[in-house]
């Protein structure tokens, strides 16, 4: 009796514990493809380059640029951005390794902002002066103004809205 | 063998509930505490004022920029960042549970913003001044 009780108990945790591990997998194999689906991404780049302003996906600007403005966070476009040197690193790297690597000009200072790059200019040739005004617009940087899903790295036409 | 799974099945228990406890390293209790420490050493030192603070808090300084200018008159409600207009949560605790839990943030934030207001780092009796006034905002 007291023998059967056991075998029940032991059989009833390995139950659990093998339910258990399949969720996990089911839950890691969810991750990955959400992953594919979505931008890249980084914590600490998130929380710190996203603190002010929409984080910029790195594919938009090429390294030299990311290194041009990581060493010059003091003084970043009229603010203090200033960060520890351990957290600036992890965050160029991160930055490099999925910087646009598009030919560009390679003889002039690198560009610090998307929004003078010539293929921004270009995809965004058909946006009127005006609308760069909008109030809620305000600056072309504004990306999440006009494009619903930028925060999941989606700058697909079809998810563009201009606010009114 | 059968107390092997109940030991295993109570760590694994442990672990998922110290996973779930929120991340605070400080209360803002503690970050207070520490501005006062700081303080309390400089010549000059007042006892800190929730009504010092207010008054730094929403008074222009350099650049025409305010503590207010993005954190709003009233810290309890969520701010606007003045160049990007990025949505910022509230800044009072009471608002915010997450706000002055950790001493390193508090500190880069401190550094930055009032070096964007006031052109120089803040001293640690205006800081404190601020928590304190922050502190008596009610949700
Ligand atoms: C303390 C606030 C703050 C933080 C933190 C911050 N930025 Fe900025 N950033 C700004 C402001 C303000 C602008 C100018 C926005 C505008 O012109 O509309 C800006 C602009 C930019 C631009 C140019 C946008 C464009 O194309 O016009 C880039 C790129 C940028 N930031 C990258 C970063 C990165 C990378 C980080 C993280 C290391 C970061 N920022 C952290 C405040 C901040
Ligand atoms: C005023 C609204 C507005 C703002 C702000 C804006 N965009 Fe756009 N964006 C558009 C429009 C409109 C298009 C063109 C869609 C089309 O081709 O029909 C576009 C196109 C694009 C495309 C090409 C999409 C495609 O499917 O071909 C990219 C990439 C892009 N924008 C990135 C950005 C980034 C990065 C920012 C911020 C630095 C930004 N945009 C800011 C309105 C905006
Ligand atoms: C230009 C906009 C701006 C101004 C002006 C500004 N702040 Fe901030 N402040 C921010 C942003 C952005 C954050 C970080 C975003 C977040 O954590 O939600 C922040 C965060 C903070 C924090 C971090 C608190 C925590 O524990 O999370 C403190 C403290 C702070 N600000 C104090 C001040 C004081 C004091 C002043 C006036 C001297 C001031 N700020 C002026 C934009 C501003």
């Amino acid at each position: 009796m007291s023998f059967n009780a056991n075998k029940f108990t032991r059989m009833f945790f390995v139950a659990v514990l093998v339910t258990g591990t399949a969720m996990s997998v089911a839950r890691v194999s969810d991750a990955r493809a959400e992953g594919q689906k979505s931008a890249v991404s980084d914590p600490k780049w998130k929380s710190e380059c996203g603190a002010c302003h929409f984080a910029y996906p790195p594919r938009f600007l090429p390294a030299e640029s990311w290194r041009a403005i990581m060493t010059g966070l003091d003084k970043h476009f009229g603010s203090n951005a200033g960060l520890d040197a351990e957290s600036a690193n992890e965050i160029t790297a991160f930055l490099e390794k999925n910087a646009s690597t598009k030919k560009h000009d390679t003889t002039m200072k690198p560009l610090l902002r998307i929004t003078e790059t010539s293929w921004f200019k270009s995809e965004h040739r058909e946006v009127a002066a005006s609308t760069w005004k909008l109030p809620k617009v305000k600056s072309p940087a504004n990306c999440v103004a006009c494009h619903t899903k930028a925060e999941s790295g989606d700058f697909d036409e079809d998810n563009v809205r201009i606010p009114k | 063998m059968l107390r092997v799974f109940f030991a295993f099945a109570f760590m694994l228990i442990t672990i998922a509930g110290l996973a779930l406890q929120p991340a605070f390293a400080e209360t803002p209790i503690e970050v207070l505490a520490a501005l006062k420490a700081e303080a309390s050493g400089m010549p000059g030192f007042q006892e800190f004022s929730a009504e010092r603070g207010e008054k730094f808090f929403k008074t222009k300084h350099n650049h025409n920029l305010s503590c207010s200018t993005c954190h709003t008159d009233n810290p309890a409600a969520q701010g606007k960042h003045s160049e990007t207009d990025k949505i910022i949560k509230p800044l009072a605790p009471a608002a915010n549970e997450e706000r002055f839990t950790d001493m390193k943030k508090v500190a880069k934030w401190f550094k930055r913003n009032c070096n964007d207001v006031l052109d120089r780092e803040c001293t640690a009796q205006e800081k404190g001044d601020v928590l304190a006034y922050l502190l008596t905002v009610k949700k």
